[in-house]
């Protein structure tokens, strides 16, 4: 066998990111010891039910809310669903069948719009975007309606890392009487959580993208805020979501979540620096890359470019030959790659969207781990883009 | 660098040979890499995809096998560049009224030339294919292809657009075995494919049926039109050109003292030409678009044999080198089903020297 790369870089922590140790430390005891189903009123349902109360506390404490405000799901595409069908559901006997979304959010979000407006009586707007994938407050503002029921926006995006101006955002849609949901899915541990500087009263997490479990997530509701269960079962989580509740995963997102909060200011510096070292020395080894998102009102972590007139598969292909783990909009592994919907929205043509990549740092990057993702990228666009020339 | 230091990619398709191929290119040492190509996929009324290759399942076979392998695994959008040379090419043909072989196309301008150079960009030294031929390495420093070990399966036919700048990076390791042999040790490596069956040709043909492709994409090929005879007589009424093959003789609907084949195609006026056995037969055929396997023919003329068809067998006949990239074949008997647009593919016992593609007759 030939030797093995040289390093093995990982830089994709938008995508998920590992359990901190610490993490697992606390989600142990759940395992095998603390076992019992948090709804059961013997002895270790009652214990089982505390780790969770507990859990409940941290998330609040770290969000800002009351307790009562957090409904744990399985994760931040069942947050977003059931934010967005649980209040669009309700609203509709008051008339509520309007809402307003953007054309950049993760599919969790935009094809649950997609789908009560095909099957329900909701029609959908979908709000104009610069070609950095920011809304302005006054489009929004014109959008809204009297039957406006719900506006979600996403805080910050999965694929161009642009952060939202969320709170001027969430003002427009509360002036004209319209609930505003975010999906912060990509936020912990580098933006505020605090949902009443925010002023949202919807807001999605997932604990696997702040180095929590897979498979856990939890979503924001404002109290007063009446939500129809999207998972119809048990009186889990005061009738809005029904199932057991994954007691370990639970402690683990809390545990993870305050991790986030504490060390924020360490982890945006960290990843800011490496962020900003990868950013330029991509452009400075591919002059005409194109950076995609805000280049101000980003994540800390991300950074994200279109390499024009190639393939992100292959390119991915490569890097991973090279042991550099990205990722591309465009990329999936069927071969039947399609451009990604949030470039396409942002005005970039077809087939210069399909040469995209991210690129997103985390807590264990190191400077050098940066340095040689950026070697093997210039050298990888390099040789592609001669390839290429061949079947032009 | 010895052999098991260098890299091979192994084009998967989650078929038992490219299997095997890959499981052997690991057990002897290699650094392998599997690719998958998805060449083509045409959408149904119903949404779903016609083509029988790169299905999801296939996919899934493929990555599994690899997995098992524990190998890296890549599968390339090859679209683009497949309905260009490929499928607009056997649309392009089948107007001009030719019977053109895709396989031979694939391998020119996607396997052996597209595939392969992603392959060498991967820095792979070899592509490896779980086609039935060999590649002989002689002692003077060149490279023979030879015909598979099993002759029933041999493929040496649609490879025969190899050249001295290709042959030398890919490998075929099936082509040692015999297909029984290749099913034994795919169940001896534990791949899970060891009792499906054969992949097909025409792989970017959902159903196979190339007539229900053609009526699809070039429906001008199934308009009616009149049966000739070589002298213009109209005997009869045909359904659409792309229905008759050459050498077909039944369905054709006509009557006449002799039994009636098909002569020829001629799209320019939609016309089916029939004639009789003794029209039908012809004793020389040429190609054009020659490839030599060596860079160049043995010598202007030389005596070899012959494989008109995927299927059929080889036949002596003496070869002449014609200006232009061309080549005659003269054969002592008359030949039947010489179908213009299929490969002429040359052979010198079992070493294949190169091919052409054949000509229309003069008329």
């Amino acid at each position: 066998m030939s030797p093995a790369p040289a390093r093995h870089v990982y830089l994709d922590y938008s995508a998920t990111t590992p359990v901190d140790p610490r993490v697992v430390e606390a989600m142990r005891p759940f395992q095998s010891e603390t076992f019992g189903n948090s709804h059961s009123a013997h002895i270790d349902g009652r214990r089982a039910e505390t780790a969770v109360e507990e859990a409940r506390e941290r998330v609040a404490q770290v969000l800002g809310c009351k307790h009562g405000e957090i409904v744990f799901t399985s994760g931040g595409t069942e947050s977003d669903n059931l934010a967005i069908r649980g209040t669009a559901l309700a609203g509709l006997k008051a008339g509520k069948n309007h809402l307003v979304t953007t054309p950049v959010e993760h599919s969790a979000v935009g094809k649950t719009m997609a789908q009560l407006s095909e099957y329900m009586p909701f029609e959908t707007t979908l709000l104009p975007v610069d070609q950095s994938g920011l809304v302005d407050a006054e489009d929004l503002a014109d959008a809204v309606r009297p039957t406006t029921g719900l506006v979600s926006i996403i805080y910050a995006n999965n694929e161009i890392g642009t952060v939202q101006p969320l709170a001027r955002l969430a003002q427009a849609a509360h002036e004209r009487g319209a609930l505003f949901h975010t999906d912060a899915v990509q936020a912990p541990g580098q933006l505020s959580l605090d949902v009443k500087a925010l002023d949202v009263d919807l807001m999605s997490i997932s604990a696997h993208k702040f180095y929590g479990p897979k498979g856990v997530g939890a979503l924001y509701v404002r109290e007063g805020i009446s939500l129809v269960p999207a998972m119809t079962g048990g009186s889990h989580e005061e009738g809005r979501r029904g199932g057991t509740l994954n007691t370990a995963g639970i402690v683990g997102m809390a545990h993870a979540l305050a991790l986030a909060a504490e060390e924020m200011p360490w982890r945006v510096a960290h990843y800011t620096a490496l962020r900003d070292r990868l950013t330029q020395g991509i452009l400075q080894a591919v002059p005409d890359a194109i950076p995609t998102g805000h280049p101000t009102e980003r994540l800390a972590s991300h950074a994200s470019f279109i390499f024009d007139g190639l393939d992100g598969s292959i390119l991915l292909m490569h890097l991973d030959m090279k042991g550099v783990s990205a990722s591309s909009a465009s990329a999936c592994k069927t071969g039947n790659p399609e451009p990604s919907g949030v470039l396409l929205a942002l005005g970039y043509p077809h087939d210069t969207a399909m040469g995209s990549i991210r690129l997103t740092v985390g807590k264990d990057t190191s400077v050098e781990d940066v340095d040689y993702a950026i070697q093997q990228i210039g050298e990888t666009v390099a040789k592609l883009r001669r390839l290429r020339q061949q079947y032009a | 660098m010895t052999e098991t230091n260098k890299r091979v990619v192994v084009a998967m398709s989650g078929g038992v040979d490219s299997s095997v191929a890959a499981a052997l290119m690991v057990e002897q040492g290699y650094d392998v890499v599997g690719m998958m190509m998805r060449l083509w996929s045409e959408p149904t009324s119903e949404g779903g995809a016609h083509n029988r290759c790169c299905t999801p399942e296939q996919l899934s076979d493929a990555r599994r096998i690899a997995d098992k392998l524990k190998i890296p695994f890549y599968v390339l959008d090859t679209q683009d560049v497949f309905r260009g040379k490929i499928v607009q090419y056997f649309i392009d043909t089948h107007t001009d009224g030719f019977t053109p072989n895709p396989c031979i196309e694939c391998n020119r301008h996607i396997r052996f030339d597209w595939l392969l150079n992603n392959a060498l960009a991967l820095e792979a030294d070899y592509l490896a294919t779980g086609h039935y031929a060999r590649v002989e390495h002689t002692t003077d420093g060149r490279f023979l292809l030879k015909k598979g070990l099993d002759d029933a399966k041999d493929q040496s036919y649609v490879l025969s657009v190899l050249n001295p700048s290709t042959i030398d990076k890919v490998l075929f390791p099936v082509g040692e075995y015999e297909k029984p042999v290749v099913r034994q040790l795919a169940a001896k490596f534990g791949l899970p494919t060891a009792s499906k069956k054969d992949s097909q040709d025409l792989c970017f043909l959902g159903d196979g049926d190339y007539r229900r492709f053609l009526r699809d994409h070039a429906p001008q090929l199934m308009a009616a039109g009149p049966i000739v005879r070589k002298n213009g007589d109209v005997i009869g009424q045909h359904e659409g050109l792309a229905n008759y093959t050459i050498g077909q003789r039944k369905g054709l609907g006509v009557f006449a003292a002799e039994p009636l084949y098909v002569l020829a195609v001629n799209p320019a006026v939609n016309a089916l030409v029939v004639g009789t056995a003794d029209e039908l037969g012809s004793t020389s055929l040429t190609a054009s678009r020659v490839n030599w396997v060596a860079g160049s023919p043995p010598a202007a003329s030389f005596k070899a044999e012959v494989k008109i068809r995927y299927k059929s067998r080889p036949v002596p006949a003496t070869i002449t080198v014609l200006d232009g990239g061309r080549f005659s074949a003269a054969f002592s008997q008359p030949m039947r089903d010489i179908t213009p647009g299929q490969g002429a593919v040359i052979y010198d016992g079992d070493i294949c020297l190169g091919s052409g593609i054949i000509e229309r007759r003069p008329a």
